[in-house]
């Protein structure tokens, strides 16, 4: 963190649950940053490529590898069963039985097999696409349905991302607060949450919130969709002491240019404002922290 | 014959499980000689996979018919080269179910969930 400039800072916005505006704000936020980087967590299914429709210069298969049985060597001592923590592996009718979509792909059955009767091969979960739009990169992970976990997707696509260089990244993070969340934030300088200005919205609220204090990550809150009348979330913030970093009205122009896949800040000046003016406060945040950690 | 089923305690008047992977325990019953094991099911506690778990302990019991009230996708894949057929329970008693299941009254389940429907990572909830 100390070593970290504003420039490079990582941004990632989460939230407790699906549709409270992790990718308007994301989308946004890396639009009107100009140099930026965008990363499409939410890999089950990554929506920010539709307002971005960056064109796309590259993409890259991102495979885990998966244990294979020769029936040959193995003599059914089901060490292997025993130990798959994911319940992966079956003994039926004599033979070991992979459960693909079960593994973790640990590797931990290879090592233990003492007839070697175990082997890996590599199987293709997904995507990354990477493409520009203007002059912000966007990073798309794609996960195959079906498949278990989108982490190994994640893991190589925030690798490529800070590899690429220092502009601001803003990590648009999947809904709730399970690993696939905290494989997101894991390198992020500060995050963003999202949050609806309902009762429900509060519990998912509180849910994020828990994380990013147990993960030690500073964090700021967006209160979205907000009307002219009492809003929990904004009560909960203020009960709890947690920076409200900007509030987001619930307005028809917004909503519609959101389902005609246009970025508000590219489109209006009214929402460019308020998003520069967003990400202004974000940068503040962040200068804060590098400095109260240095 | 052996039939297993999943109950909520250790007895013949216990319940039936609503569940089979995360049971607390299976009765696993002969018909023949009328003997009762209970066993405690050791995938309840799983992260992910409860379901491959427990159909595993079912088969190695050399189990030829289950009766539960439901069943997802993995587990019938271990149960069904398994050799194990899946009966759907219709009361919810043991004993009820036992004697329907030998006047031939339990008919084989139809409806199978998807596989992994609640493990660490929350199935596909959460959304």
């Amino acid at each position: 963190m100390a070593d970290t400039e504003v420039g490079n800072m990582r941004v990632a916005v989460l939230s407790g649950k699906g549709g409270t505006g992790k990718t308007l704000v994301s989308v946004n936020l890396a639009a009107v940053a100009g140099d930026s980087v965008y990363v499409d967590c939410d890999v089950e299914e990554p929506n920010g490529h539709l307002f971005f429709r960056p064109k796309v210069f590259g993409s890259e298969q991102v495979m885990v590898k998966i244990p294979v049985v020769d029936a040959t060597r193995c003599t059914g001592c089901r060490g292997c069963v025993d130990f798959c923590k994911f319940n992966a592996l079956a003994y039926i009718q004599e033979q070991v039985v992979v459960f693909d979509e079960m593994c973790h792909s640990c590797g931990g059955c290879v090592l233990l097999c003492p007839e070697h009767a175990l082997t890996e091969r590599e199987k293709i979960i997904g995507e990354i696409q990477y493409g520009f739009s203007r002059e912000t990169m966007v990073a798309t992970g794609i996960l195959n349905p079906g498949e278990a976990s989108g982490i190994p997707i994640i893991k190589k696509m925030l690798a490529y991302a800070k590899a690429v260089g220092d502009a601001p990244m803003f990590i648009d993070c999947p809904p709730g607060s399970a690993c696939i969340v905290m494989e997101s934030i894991q390198d992020a300088d500060y995050c963003i949450l999202v949050a609806e200005p309902t009762l429900f919205g509060v519990h998912n609220l509180a849910m994020v919130y828990e994380l990013v204090d147990l993960f030690k990550k500073p964090y700021g809150v967006v209160l979205n969709k907000c009307l002219s009348e009492e809003n929990p979330a904004e009560i909960f913030c203020r009960q709890q002491g947690i920076k409200i970093l900007g509030s987001i009205p619930f307005d028809a122009e917004l909503g519609t240019m959101n389902s005609n896949a246009c970025i508000a800040a590219r489109e209006s000046l009214v929402y460019r404002e308020m998003f520069s003016s967003l990400l202004q406060t974000v940068l503040g945040e962040v200068r804060n922290e590098t400095i109260a950690d240095s | 014959m052996k039939i297993a089923m999943p109950v909520n305690d250790k007895s013949m008047k216990a319940s039936i499980s609503d569940t089979f992977g995360r049971t607390q325990f299976f009765l696993i019953y002969n018909t023949e000689s009328k003997d009762c094991l209970y066993v405690d099911n050791s995938a309840a506690a799983s992260q992910g996979g409860a379901g491959i778990k427990a159909a595993q302990l079912v088969i190695d019991h050399k189990v030829e018919a289950l009766l539960t009230p439901q069943c997802g996708e993995n587990a019938v894949k271990v149960l069904q080269p398994g050799g194990v057929r899946i009966y759907k329970t219709t009361y919810i008693s043991v004993m009820d179910n036992i004697v329907a299941f030998s006047k031939g009254e339990l008919a084989l389940i139809d409806h199978i969930y998807g596989g992994g429907q609640g493990g660490f990572h929350g199935g596909h909830g959460g959304r």
